[in-house]
């Protein structure tokens, strides 16, 4: 028993410090496509990692006006990050803390996360710190109502809204190829590229401070917080690609009774996808160009309306079953 | 045979998102690019319920929706508006916001009428039959909704292609399928030619507020 | 064998297809004329054929007076077109190839009504339907000046629109019926779905109808469907306001009308009474009112004819042998007063260059028998006696009044206003000082003279066949 016990809370400790690990390498995996398919050499992969080690190295430099909230943000960011992505299953579904991976409480924790670090930035009462948090708030605004929007649909698919139990879904059908999750698979996408400030919606790597939403936001912070805000980035990025692998592709991961040899395959597969889908991230910021922010409300709308349609779609499929 | 269904239901869905990303668009070129795509679309639809359904007759009526209104039309189109001029961008009546909204509404009002009244018919039928209905409506919101007269027609044509999605939903529907669709297309296609091209020597837009200084019921 | 109906539907189409080869307007105008003539001769032979019942076409006692009459109203309007259409070329208005595509519509057009009237499976009538209405949107716009066009353009979304809800009810109705009647062509003709209705599913059947009226309604140019209407009539060349008014209003009914003979066998169906009733309220009390402030002279006939379609409705909205009865004559007699007014006007048009009613004035002394032509006319559509529409309208009210009194002053108010703006108007046109030009006429006045003596005719004595016809008809329709 105690044995059984003990694997369980080293399964859980290796999917939390796993996805902790892995973040780095692919933001550098996303980089480094990035690099290669407009011809240049591009950073090395784990520059991700040494990045973090430097920034970790430096001093914090703080602005005279800044309040408890600016020093304590970047820790509570980093710690709320790091608990949502280390709740979605990715291995094996029915790990030890899995009753607590709901999808509700999943976009509760990103929203607050979002909120403390729109506070932060209008913290030190910078303008462009101003203009992030505005342009992050108002892309808040329309990504969050589809994301729930998203999240019922799958909910009401899989009967309950604990991931570990959407995961053993569809794992369990056969691909069943249905309108409204295609939808919410397009939706999920448009939303994960809003949270992430990824082209379209924003460009991570921009130095024009009146093109910045994310990075906007951080401009103030330096050192050490500076390198918990960029990990606690990388891990949103895991968590929403590990979202989308857990959700719309999920073969390859553990059941719940599984033994070392079924995690360590739910492993090898799921760092396989989330690196396939970084380097898919990649191809795709290549190709498209960013949009001009008057025109995001309606990127996301998009969102919004396929997450209704989906929804629409969804409940005309259980109408016709009765 | 669920398979079968599933994968209609996929392609009408399809459908279905492309009436909304007609919606979306600002441009001309873009409507007409998103209105090939549904063409497209609805060929394939007509295709798998032809194979699924061993409707052989079908399949011609995929091809008519394949050849004429995925490709002519869409390039006979994009060549008028090239050599005639037209405005570029889509002159609105509403916002983008506001018409995809609607589009969400007509998309449920359509489902809730025909599941309230279709208790007897097999549920795939209404199913297919309830998306048809919405892209129906919405074609019917797109000619509403945008001013420019080649948007109108291509709204009206994706009208036609709802109808054409749910004359093929409702199982069994003879020959006249083929017929009407042949006859709508080539005549559609026809009076549109004439329209557009005498409308240009008239005005210097195809701005329907132009149109409407002519309004005779003033007289 | 060569079935009556066959001709009927095919020659006018293998005509167009010559018509198109003839290069002069003369002779294609003859041609014309010699292909509704055989049309005619077609009709006629069908009206005295026996009935049948095919997969895909029908003739019984609710078509065969409107094919009779459609094929009448075509051969006159041809005869009338063709000595009218030479002033055109005159003027400058029409150029000889425009009117070789004329006439090949004209002949188009009138294969495709009769193909609506004639079919039995409910799929061909509506592709009858869509493409007479479709031909009749490019007549309207054969004159290409602005205001053509923006009529043309506004009758071909209205008139897509229509077509396509129509469709959708048709698919819908196919759908009521296959589980009945079994998949394929079945349930889709018309005489077994009338006779199956009762086991077919009543909500379907509603919904169904609904989609119909707004569908086909707006053909028939119901309030408020009937934007396109007034612009239609003024812009096109007078023979087509002549058909359009005469003829595919008439067809646009008749489809309604098989539908709600299908929707009459299943009592559990919502009843289209009820709303058939307000909307043919609405058109009539509307149509009179806007009488008054017209200005154009086609505009004016055009609203007179949304008044009368929506006492059409009206009628068939009460229901009940009296009333259908009343309804089917009064489409009959409206049909051939309204293509002979349309003639008149065409008359007095060409005699004064203009179709402003200020322009017209004083005819009875510039043109004294075209004056009372007109006045004749007009007094038999405003419901005089001894005329045919007198004799329906007067059942129409008199049917209404003894079963619910108070609704029959609402229908009777509106043909009073209506009957004040007509005779307003004839009086400003027939009398005072001649102002403006006084060309000759040259169209033949022959097509409405003959009309009018039609409608007197029938106003006095109605032939015990056709009386037999309607009543079973009347029947059906329940």
């Amino acid at each position: 028993m105690t044995g059984d016990l003990v694997m369980q809370f080293l399964a859980q400790g290796v999917q939390m410090f796993m996805v902790l690990l892995i973040a780095p390498l692919a933001v550098g995996v996303v980089r480094r496509v990035k690099a290669r398919l407009m011809r240049r050499q591009g950073a090395p992969l784990l520059q991700g990692y040494r990045d973090l080690a430097k920034l970790l190295r430096k001093e914090s430099v703080i602005a005279e006006n800044a309040s408890w909230l600016f020093r304590s943000a970047p820790s509570l960011i980093f710690a709320l990050t790091w608990v949502a992505a280390a709740l979605v299953p990715s291995f094996a579904s029915g790990l030890m803390f899995n009753w607590a991976a709901d999808v509700v409480a999943l976009v509760a924790l990103l929203g607050a996360a979002r909120a403390l670090l729109a506070l932060a930035g209008m913290d030190v009462g910078t303008s462009f710190g101003g203009i992030g948090s505005s342009r992050e708030m108002m892309i808040a605004t329309l990504a969050e109502p589809a994301m729930m929007l998203i999240v019922l649909t799958l909910a009401i698919a899989a009967g309950t809204t604990r991931l570990a139990g959407v995961a053993d879904f569809f794992i369990a059908e056969p691909l069943a190829v249905r309108v409204s999750l295609a939808l919410s698979l397009v939706a999920l996408i448009i939303v994960a590229l809003a949270e992430n400030a990824r082209i379209p919606v924003d460009n991570p790597v921009t130095h024009l401070e009146l093109t910045m939403v994310h990075e906007a936001m951080i401009l103030e912070y330096s050192g050490r917080h500076l390198a918990l805000i960029e990990a606690a980035s990388y891990l949103k990025l895991v968590l929403y690609l590990s979202l989308l692998i857990c959700l719309f592709a999920p073969f390859g991961m553990a059941p719940a009774s599984a033994g070392v040899g079924g995690w360590a395959i739910g492993l090898l597969a799921w760092t396989a996808k989330l690196l396939g889908g970084a380097a898919l991230l990649g191809v795709w910021e290549v190709s498209i160009a960013k949009m001009r922010v008057f025109r995001l409300p309606d990127f996301l709308g998009i969102a919004f309306v396929f997450g209704f349609l989906a929804i629409l779609l969804a409940f005309l499929a259980r109408g016709a079953l009765e | 045979m669920n398979q079968a269904y599933e994968i209609s239901h996929l392609l009408a869905g399809v459908m279905l998102v492309t009436s909304f990303a007609l919606l979306y668009q600002q441009r001309v070129a873009a409507v007409l690019n998103t209105f090939a795509a549904q063409s497209i679309t609805l060929a394939l639809a007509v295709a798998w319920a032809a194979w699924s359904q061993d409707r052989p007759d079908l399949f011609i009526t995929a091809l008519i929706a394949l050849t004429l209104k995925g490709i002519v039309i869409p390039v006979a189109l994009h060549r008028t508006v090239a050599r005639l001029g037209i405005h570029r961008e889509v002159e609105k009546v509403v916002g983008v916001g506001v018409a995809l909204m609607v589009g969400l509404a007509l998309t449920g009002l359509a489902q809730a009428l025909l599941f309230k009244v279709t208790h007897g018919t097999a549920s795939h039928a209404r199913e297919e039959l309830a998306l048809a209905l919405a892209i129906i409506l919405m074609g019917f919101l797109m000619m509403i909704v945008r001013r420019n007269a080649v948007t109108q027609i291509v709204g009206f044509m994706s009208m036609e292609n709802g109808l054409i999605l749910a004359a093929t939903g409702a199982r069994g529907m003879p020959l006249v399928v083929e017929v009407s669709v042949a006859f709508s297309v080539l005549i559609a296609l026809f009076v549109f030619a004439v329209f557009v091209f005498r409308i240009r020597e008239r005005f210097d837009t195809i701005d329907i507020e132009a149109l409407d200084r002519m309004r005779g019921d003033r007289r | 064998m060569i079935h009556a109906y066959q001709i009927v539907v095919a020659a006018p189409y293998i005509a167009a297809l010559v018509l198109l080869a003839i290069p002069g307007y003369r002779l294609g105008a003859i041609a014309n004329v010699a292909a509704s003539a055989l049309t005619f001769g077609a009709g006629l032979w069908l009206v005295v054929s026996e009935r049948s019942v095919g997969d895909y076409a029908i003739v019984d006692e609710f078509n065969i007076v409107f094919i009779g009459i459609n094929t009448l109203v075509g051969f006159t309007t041809a005869l009338f077109s063709a000595s009218y259409i030479g002033h055109e070329i005159e003027t400058g208005r029409l150029t000889p190839t425009l009117l070789r595509f004329y006439h090949a519509m004209f002949q188009a057009m009138m294969g495709s009504m009769n193909l609506a009237l004639v079919a039995n499976n409910i799929g061909l009538m509506w592709v009858g339907l869509e493409l007479a209405t479709l031909i009749t949107v490019v007549m309207v716009g054969l004159y290409r000046t602005p205001q053509a066009i923006e009529a043309a353009w506004k009758y071909f979304i209205l008139a897509s629109v229509g077509i396509s809800l129509a469709f959708f009810g048709t698919i819908l109705i196919y759908l009521a019926g296959q589980p009945v009647l079994g998949e394929g062509v079945p349930a889709m003709t018309w005489s077994l779905l009338q006779a199956a209705a009762s086991r077919m599913d009543p909500a379907i059947l509603d919904l169904a109808f609904i989609f119909l009226l707004i569908g086909y309604g707006t053909k028939v140019g119901l309030a408020p469907l009937h934007a396109w209407l007034p612009d239609a009539h003024a812009e096109g060349p007078t023979p087509i306001s002549a058909v359009l008014s005469g003829l595919l209003l008439n067809v646009a009914l008749y489809a309604l009308l098989r539908f709600k003979m299908v929707i009459a066998g299943q009592p559990a169906a919502l009843d289209p009474g009820p709303v058939m009733i307000a909307m043919g309220l609405v058109s009539l009390i509307f149509a009179a009112f806007m009488l008054y402030q017209r200005r154009d002279i086609k505009r004016l006939f055009a609203y007179s004819s949304i008044e009368h379609m929506g006492l059409m409705v009206f009628a068939f909205g009460m229901g009940g042998p009296l009333a259908n009865f009343a309804g089917l004559l009064h489409m009959a007699m409206h049909s051939l007063t309204k293509s002979g007014i349309f003639f008149a006007v065409g008359h007095i048009s060409q005699a004064k260059g203009s179709q402003r009613i200020a322009d017209i004035k004083g005819l009875s002394v510039t043109h004294p028998r075209l004056a009372v032509a007109f006045a004749l006319a007009v007094l038999a559509i405003s419901g005089l006696p001894p005329f045919g529409v007198f004799t329906s309208e007067f059942l129409i009210l008199t049917t209404t009044f003894a079963r619910e009194p108070w609704l029959a002053l609402l229908p009777a108010f509106g043909l009073l206003i209506g009957f004040g703006a007509l005779l307003m108007r004839l009086q400003d046109t027939i009398f005072g000082e001649p102002v403006g030009p006084a060309h000759r006429v040259d169209a033949s006045s022959v097509p409405m003279v003959l009309h009018l003596l039609l409608v007197l005719i029938a106003g006095l004595y109605l032939p015990p066949a056709l009386i037999g016809w309607f009543r079973r008809a009347a029947e059906l329709l329940g």
